[in-house]
């Protein structure tokens, strides 16, 4: 089923990879874990990121006659890994390469949610946004276009109310086309100054050279230019197992 | 005027962020951009840190990193 590598996601403490894997990423206090527990209901196991003490909880579902393995990330503002908890989610979206990610939002605070979003979708386009807290917005008079949303953003939009078990019907058969590739997302890349985009035409053919030609790359350069030292840390730990040498020689 | 100023209750709108690198990077990803209003809610009882609503959601902040964001009060 997985054609992806499965050896990153081991070094995650995930073995059973034969199954479709799904992160669960958001900020905190979206319902995150609401959502996680009425997806996976007894059928967890919570444990800790291996080498972390951050709690990782990791669970189950069936849809359509398919187990989906969930992993409940820690709850985040950004993925830029200031904090062990940014870093976790980041190197599990990035190095992990789950099937799909779902991103929980507030509705009550949409626009602050859509930060984390934008940096997600910047890793992988296999992003399901999901609106959660649609009773407690409408309670407030709060109206989303969500049509709209997921035409812009170019991702599926799910709208829901974890607490009630609203959306969580079309969350599952979203997350089983996006595993099965009937649903395929084309997010609008985000395109930087041009003395970003100079210096990201720069690097990329090198980082391509030794991780091979890969959609993530972008992002990659990105954290790089950034001067992102965690990320050196991940590929080492995550991808290769010597030193990327000519990638420190790419870190400016 | 400097968000560590803005007593309790007030308002203001976010005119600059004055520092660099990943403490800027924090404030950027918390929803503090130009242009963004912001409360002070609460204090804690020795002052540091401050509560402040942020977008709608309460979110506290050190003395030393709220100074870091330049403010205009709306009050």
């Amino acid at each position: 089923m997985k054609g992806q590598p499965l050896q990153p996601l081991l070094r995650f403490g995930i073995e059973d990879a034969d199954s479709p894997v799904v992160a669960l990423a958001g900020n905190p206090n979206t319902g995150k874990t609401t959502i996680f527990n009425a997806l996976t209901g007894l059928n967890q196991h919570t444990g800790n990121w291996p080498g972390k003490t951050v709690v990782q909880a990791r669970g189950k579902y069936c849809y359509g006659g398919q187990e989906v393995i969930l992993v409940d990330l820690p709850g985040t503002y950004s993925l830029l890994a200031n904090s062990v908890e940014e870093q976790i989610a980041r190197d599990f979206i990035y190095f992990g390469r789950p099937d799909a990610t779902i991103v929980v939002a507030d509705a009550t605070c949409l626009e602050r949610n859509l930060n984390l979003l934008l940096q997600v979708v910047e890793i992988t386009p296999l992003v399901i946004l999901c609106i959660n807290l649609i009773d407690e917005a409408r309670r407030k008079l709060i109206k989303i276009d969500f049509a709209r949303l997921a035409e812009r953003l170019g991702i599926p939009v799910v709208p829901a109310s974890a607490r009630t078990g609203e959306g969580l019907e079309l969350l599952k058969k979203t997350v089983q086309d996006m595993i099965s590739g009937k649903l395929k997302p084309s997010p609008k890349p985000i395109i930087y100054d041009g003395e970003v985009e100079g210096a990201l035409h720069q690097i990329l053919p090198e980082i391509k050279g030794i991780l091979g030609d890969d959609a993530t790359s972008r992002w990659l350069a990105l954290r790089l230019l950034e001067g992102d030292e965690t990320v050196l840390e991940g590929i080492q730990h995550y991808l290769l197992t010597d030193p990327p040498a000519r990638l420190e020689e790419v870190f400016v | 005027m400097l968000l560590s100023q803005l007593p309790v209750g007030k308002t203001g709108e976010v005119v600059a962020i004055t520092c660099s690198g990943l403490v800027r990077r924090r404030l950027l990803d918390l929803g503090l951009v130009p242009g963004t209003k912001i409360r002070t809610l609460r204090q804690s009882p020795g002052g540091d840190p401050l509560a402040f609503n942020i977008r709608g959601a309460v979110i506290a902040l050190r003395l030393d990193t709220a100074s870091h964001v330049k403010i205009r009060s709306l009050d």
